[in-house]
């Protein structure tokens, strides 16, 4: 894992002064609200319906047990004893007051955490695949080029009021775990003639206007990635919309003025940073690369796993996936219980989860998008023993990507922005579909309370969107999306229903799906074979 | 950072971070600086006006004024780059919704002037811009990046 | 009826005009008529309301109810966390929210 330095943590400590004054100056009146307002956002604090909430960086999603102890006790002392993981592999606390976030900030800072850029017309955290350094189908382990992009971007100069946030995911392996292609620019690691490199997606996103990024450069050195970059900022901050905050993002300049007309402006002011000599050295790469090098796993580690407790085969087969090493695996932990809030993790489940992490798991853990957590390098000798902990903890729900899997954004219950309620039409809808979701398969259900898509709607295979139809809570569904290597956007099935109707709906057609599937398709898979009539008629009928 | 003086022009508050003499003549519009034949030696950009448009001129340009019409307009940061890293090397000001907390960010992006709507706090300006010692990346300030503070 | 709400300053909890200060219960709430944005421009230039916003709300006899879902969840709490919402010893105390 990363290490702070004495620059890495002079910055962070820094800004902790720096929000704390800030804070005071808004106590005091000094600052309007208007002019607070993005300040705070900037440290990842919004005004929410209940409360202030404190949106914490968790960057490219790794963790160690101290960090996600300190989380869980910043609940307890700060909140009201739990924080929720978020689609951009970050945590919130619901409850914060104001007055106490320079202290909060103080704790994360401790432990080498922050809360920077986790909001505001900024780049925001960087997120990665949540199996980096783990899974055998990498070129690279994503990360240390994740951490070189944090450190460039943050309180990048001229990059800190652009039109619009901007949000950029790194990956390095053909499975796409980290939904890269909807970000404002991805990014996928690749190798050519031996040597690692960026290829660079630009103008994705979800949102009002969901658009799948284009390819725009093929492959960029790493010694010209930060020039490239810049420029890329550049083109964007300079021509970007700023009439209109719906129109405000990369995507919309990208698609107005087309991908090869973006990538001609961004390559002629390539040309001009390049000359600037902001690129880092190899040797920073290689610097943050040695603090990421694979743990000291055990050559003779055996294969064999009991499997004679049924219960725990199910979740064997269902939440642990192969590791690079053998005798290893990566355990995904499920924070979807059945009727239980998406992403939601207690006090005590966090410091439940760090223990695990600390005793098998070389002391890491990662954060998914999917709003679940992950102990990356776990050797399958001692799968049994962190099942029945999780168990104990409630923890190890069996439904990884299975139809009881569902993102959800926080929703009417808890945010501002919101339409509808996100999170009781998860409850209801994994009630109601848990009795057959080890045979409806990968079934990626993704709900968002409102069109800013934080809960990634346009990227499920089953697609829901609240909106407000005259005061009253409706949902929007669709099918056919995808966040993954496949990628595609969900198409809307119809006229809307409310919370009770979508239910019934997506009942319908995962009923739908089972009568039409052929050998081995996913819910996805039939969609695109047979398209939407058949599973239009099951709906409205 | 370079030391602040305060000072004023037509009885508004000026911050520069300059030695020189505050110039005085009115900035022209960047219209009719590239339209007549004017020997103007001050112009002032708008947020959404392309600062490359001044690069054939700036060795006689003595002051650029760059428009941040709200402090969330954050065109003026890439015009004032772009201006330094084409080797201008006149009074580069910030002009209009300057606050205490962007002020930092601008003085990277080499804004050495700044004339702000609304008073800023002395105390707060100052401690504002000596809070980071360490900055990450290279931009059009003399600071040294942070990783070239590692490697050298 | 109007009220008056926001947020306050310092703990962010969701306040009401009470016709003399600011209380976290609804209950208490009074209807501000027209006099709601002239409240809102002094209570929040004395800080002791965060952005405080009119808006429409029945009078009952339990007292004011929001004519929007939101504001109606902001009272109370969260729907899906009833042991977090200002009443959480009441099982029904949520009937009127949704």
């Amino acid at each position: 894992m990363y290490r702070y330095d004495q620059y890495d943590q002079a910055i962070v400590d820094a800004r902790v002064d720096e929000f704390r004054d800030q804070v005071r100056r808004r106590l005091a009146g000094q600052l309007t609200e208007d002019q607070f307002k993005p300040l705070r956002l900037m440290n990842g604090l919004y005004l929410q319906l209940h409360a202030y909430m404190l949106r914490v960086a968790i960057p490219y999603g790794t963790l160690d047990s101290r960090q996600l102890r300190t989380l869980a006790g910043i609940a307890r002392e700060f909140d009201r004893g739990y924080g929720h993981f978020t689609t951009r592999q970050n945590l919130q606390f619901n409850w914060i007051k104001l007055e106490d976030t320079p202290t909060i900030l103080e704790r994360l800072a401790k432990v080498e955490m922050h809360a920077i850029q986790t909001s505001g017309n900024c780049i925001r955290n960087i997120s990665s695949d949540q199996f980096a350094g783990a899974a055998a189908d990498e070129v690279t382990d994503p990360r240390p080029w994740a951490e070189l992009l944090r450190q460039w971007s943050t309180f990048h100069p001229e990059f800190s009021y652009l039109p619009r946030k901007f949000k950029i995911a790194v990956i390095a392996a053909n499975e796409d775990r980290a939904a890269m292609r909807l970000h404002d620019i991805g990014i996928q690691l690749v190798e050519q003639d031996g040597a690692v490199g960026a290829r660079i997606y630009a103008g994705g996103g979800m949102g009002r206007t969901p658009m799948i990024a284009p390819l725009i450069r093929d492959f960029v050195p790493v010694d010209d990635l930060m020039s490239y970059l810049e420029a890329a900022l550049r083109v964007y901050n300079r021509y970007g919309r700023r009439d209109n905050i719906y129109k405000a993002r990369i995507k919309i300049l990208v698609h107005e003025i087309g991908a090869d007309e973006y990538r001609r402006q961004v390559e002629e002011e390539f040309v001009a940073v390049k000359q600037l000599g902001i690129d880092p050295p190899r040797a920073e790469l290689e610097r943050i690369q040695a603090m990421f090098a694979a743990p000291a796993f055990s050559a003779d580690a055996p294969e064999a796993i009991d499997r004679s407790d049924p219960d725990f085969a199910v979740w064997l087969d269902q939440n642990v996936a192969a590791h690079k090493q053998p005798g290893h695996a990566i355990v995904t932990i499920s924070l979807k219980s059945i009727g239980g809030i998406p992403g939601d993790a207690s006090a005590d489940q966090m410091d439940l989860v760090a223990d695990l992490a600390e005793r098998y798991s070389f002391d890491e853990l990662r954060v998914t998008h999917a709003q679940n957590l992950v102990l990356p390098h776990v050797r399958k000798a001692d799968l049994p023993a962190i099942w029945t902990r999780l168990r104990e903890a409630g923890l190890a729900e069996a439904n990884l990507d299975l139809v009881t899997d569902i993102i959800a954004c926080p929703g009417l219950d808890y945010c501002s922005l919101a339409n509808a309620r996100s999170i009781p039409l998860a409850q209801k809808l994994a009630v109601r579909l848990a009795p057959r979701q080890h045979d409806l398969g990968e079934l990626k259900v993704k709900i968002s309370g409102c069109i800013n898509a934080c809960g990634h709607h346009h990227a499920g295979h089953i697609g829901i969107l609240g909106v407000d139809k005259k005061g009253v809570e409706n949902y929007q569904l669709s099918f056919g999306g995808s966040g993954a290597e496949d990628v595609s956007l969900g198409k809307i099935t119809g006229p809307g229903f409310d919370e009770d109707g979508v239910v019934d709906a997506v009942d319908r057609a995962t009923c739908t799906y089972v009568e039409l599937r052929q050998a081995g398709e996913r819910f996805l898979d039939t969609y695109r074979r047979v398209g939407m009539q058949p599973f239009k008629e099951a709906i409205y009928g | 950072m370079g030391d602040l003086d305060r000072a004023s022009i037509g009885g508004e508050p000026l911050l520069r971070f300059r030695d020189d003499e505050p110039h005085d003549e009115p900035a022209v519009t960047l219209d009719s600086f590239l339209a007549e034949q004017t020997n103007a030696t001050a112009v002032r950009l708008e947020a959404g006006e392309d600062a490359r448009a001044l690069l054939p001129h700036l060795d006689r340009l003595a002051l650029i004024e760059v428009s941040f019409p709200t402090f969330r307009d954050g065109r003026g940061y890439s015009a004032g780059r772009i201006l330094r890293e084409a080797g201008y090397a006149g009074e580069l000001r910030a002009a209009g919704d300057v606050l205490v907390d962007q002020l930092p960010l601008m003085r990277r992006c080499g804004f050495d002037s700044f004339a702000p709507e609304t008073e800023i706090d002395a105390a707060t300006l100052r401690a504002s811009l000596d809070r980071y010692g360490d900055h990450y990346q290279a931009a059009a300030d003399p600071v040294v990046p942070v990783w070239r503070k590692r490697h050298g | 009826m109007k009220l008056l709400t926001g947020n306050d300053l310092a703990s962010g909890d969701v306040t009401w005009w009470t016709g003399s200060g600011w209380s976290r219960h609804i209950e208490e709430a009074v209807d501000v008529g027209a006099e709601g944005e002239a409240i809102a421009r002094a209570e929040e230039g004395a800080r002791r309301v965060n952005v405080p916003y009119v808006i429409d709300a029945t009078a009952t006899a339990d007292g004011p109810r929001p004519a929007h879902i939101k504001d109606r969840i902001r009272a109370l709490g969260p729907t899906v966390r009833p042991d977090l919402t200002l009443k959480p010893a009441d099982p029904q105390a949520g009937h009127w929210v949704i």
